[in-house]
């Protein structure tokens, strides 16, 4: 049985849990239809408010992001999460594991999670996540966590989306925490040390404390540093405060970050459009294999043959 | 580039089992097949399961049982699915279950049970092969 792209909306803005799972699918999928219904929910958008959670494997940003939606829970707010995992290069497959965590909010009505793979397109997965984030939002979600690993630019990306940026450390993480400070450190609104009660916790609050007076370019919001404990749900009341002081802040700032994620998303879907489309075409290009070939014998460097092809592409138009 | 369609499998462990190492390795395998696998762990609840399997749209359920507890939370499972309309979820089970209960299962919607040992490619295979959904 196939839902048609009009049943799907009208279900989400009925709050029909369903369709949002449907809805998702087919965005995931670029089904034709998918980008008419994303039109069609978009400006039933911008209630809800977004935190991107990212940070090394193994720092626990599932367990705590567990935790802060049962702190919102509480208030009554409705939660949506997107759990994001890497696809597999070789396969195309993926193991979308965040959900263990976080399986106690499964039968919570309030609580909608989803677990997507990257999938390796061009660039598209900041744009395939901001359109799952709209579907939670037009469904009613209060507050939609998205949840990356943030090991690669797409990821990043997906992150700067969101209203407010929770970067989660754990002490012990070793080079992953030079690794992250390098990229990351820039973008995080909030830092977390999660397992802190772990031996070097107080080092690894004094490393992130330098590196952010490193960073001069931020005057009006200093990031804060929390610890915390997810197991335990230790520091997930102050955590949530952290947040609430953020979006509070947000909102004093007006309109200035809601145009800069507007740009944002504008220039990723052009990129991943224009993308899909130029690389459609350059494979059917009877010259196409025969460039990759003169690449590979080292008699054509791949910029030229980038160029070569592409003004072929656009000729054609 | 077209987008090719990825089958979703959630594979879950209802019930009080106490090791998931069979669940791993057809998780493994379906996600070396290309799959986009859902895994939740140990100690699922029925209503956990069916949930999750609605809100992560999945294509096919793999229900791993080794507690010898199938004869009443795999005929919940498929209620509960039924309730929740997922009727065209493929659903499929695997580890310890007697050959004599089978026909039973078959009939309750369960449409294959695999036992210990089989090969993850004929499970793989079994579920590509078989989906309810068009693809």
């Amino acid at each position: 049985m196939t839902f048609s792209a009009k049943d799907l909306v009208q279900g989400v803005l009925n709050r029909h849990r369903r369709s949002v799972a449907r809805l998702m699918t087919a965005i995931e999928n670029e089904d034709p239809n998918s980008r008419a219904a994303i039109s069609e929910l978009y400006p039933h958008t911008g209630n809800a408010y977004t935190v991107g959670v990212t940070g090394p494997p193994g720092s626990g940003k599932s367990t705590l992001i567990t935790q802060l939606a049962k702190q919102y829970r509480k208030e009554g707010q409705k939660v949506g999460i997107i759990a994001v995992d890497p696809s597999s290069p070789f396969s195309g497959g993926a193991f979308l594991g965040d959900r263990i965590r976080m399986q106690e909010l499964s039968t919570d009505e309030g609580v909608f999670v989803r677990s997507m793979a990257t999938r390796g397109s061009l660039g598209g997965l900041a744009r395939s996540t901001a359109d799952l984030v709209s579907v939670l939002d037009a469904f009613g979600c209060d507050i939609i966590f998205v949840e990356t690993v943030g090991a690669g630019q797409s990821e990043v990306d997906v992150v700067r989306l969101a209203d407010t940026v929770m970067l989660v450390m754990a002490p012990g993480l070793g080079d992953d925490i030079q690794a992250i400070k390098a990229g990351i450190m820039e973008i995080g609104d909030i830092i977390v040390v999660n397992k802190a009660d772990r031996e070097n916790a107080e080092r690894t609050m004094l490393e992130i404390a330098e590196a952010l007076e490193l960073d001069t370019e931020r005057k009006e919001w200093t990031p804060p540093i929390v610890k915390t404990i997810a197991t335990s749900s230790e520091g997930a009341e102050r955590l949530v405060e952290k947040l609430e002081e953020h979006r509070s802040f947000l909102r004093k700032s007006g309109m200035g970050r809601r145009k800069m994620k507007g740009e944002i998303q504008l220039l990723e879907a052009v990129k991943a459009r224009l993308a899909e489309k130029v690389v459609a075409d350059l494979r059917v290009d009877p010259t196409y294999e025969n460039m990759v070939e003169k690449i590979a014998s080292r008699q054509l460097d791949p910029n030229e043959a980038a160029t070569i092809l592409l003004n072929k592409v656009i000729e054609k138009k | 580039m077209r987008v090719e369609r990825k089958i979703r499998a959630l594979v879950a462990k209802p019930g009080l089992n106490s090791h998931d190492r069979g669940a791993k390795v057809v998780a493994r395998a379906l996600r070396d097949a290309g799959m986009e696998v859902i895994y939740t762990g140990l100690r699922q609840t029925s209503e956990q399961i069916v949930e999750t399997a609605m809100q992560e749209d999945v294509d096919v359920l793999c229900l791993s049982i080794l507690s010898g507890a199938h004869m009443t939370l795999l005929p919940r499972i498929m209620n509960l699915m039924k309730e929740k309309d997922l009727n065209d979820v493929l659903v499929i089970a695997g580890g310890i279950v007697p050959e004599e209960d089978i026909p039973m299962l078959k009939q309750i919607g369960i449409a294959e049970v695999f036992g210990p040992g089989t090969p993850t490619d004929v499970t793989v295979n079994y579920v590509r092969n078989n989906l309810k959904r068009k693809l």
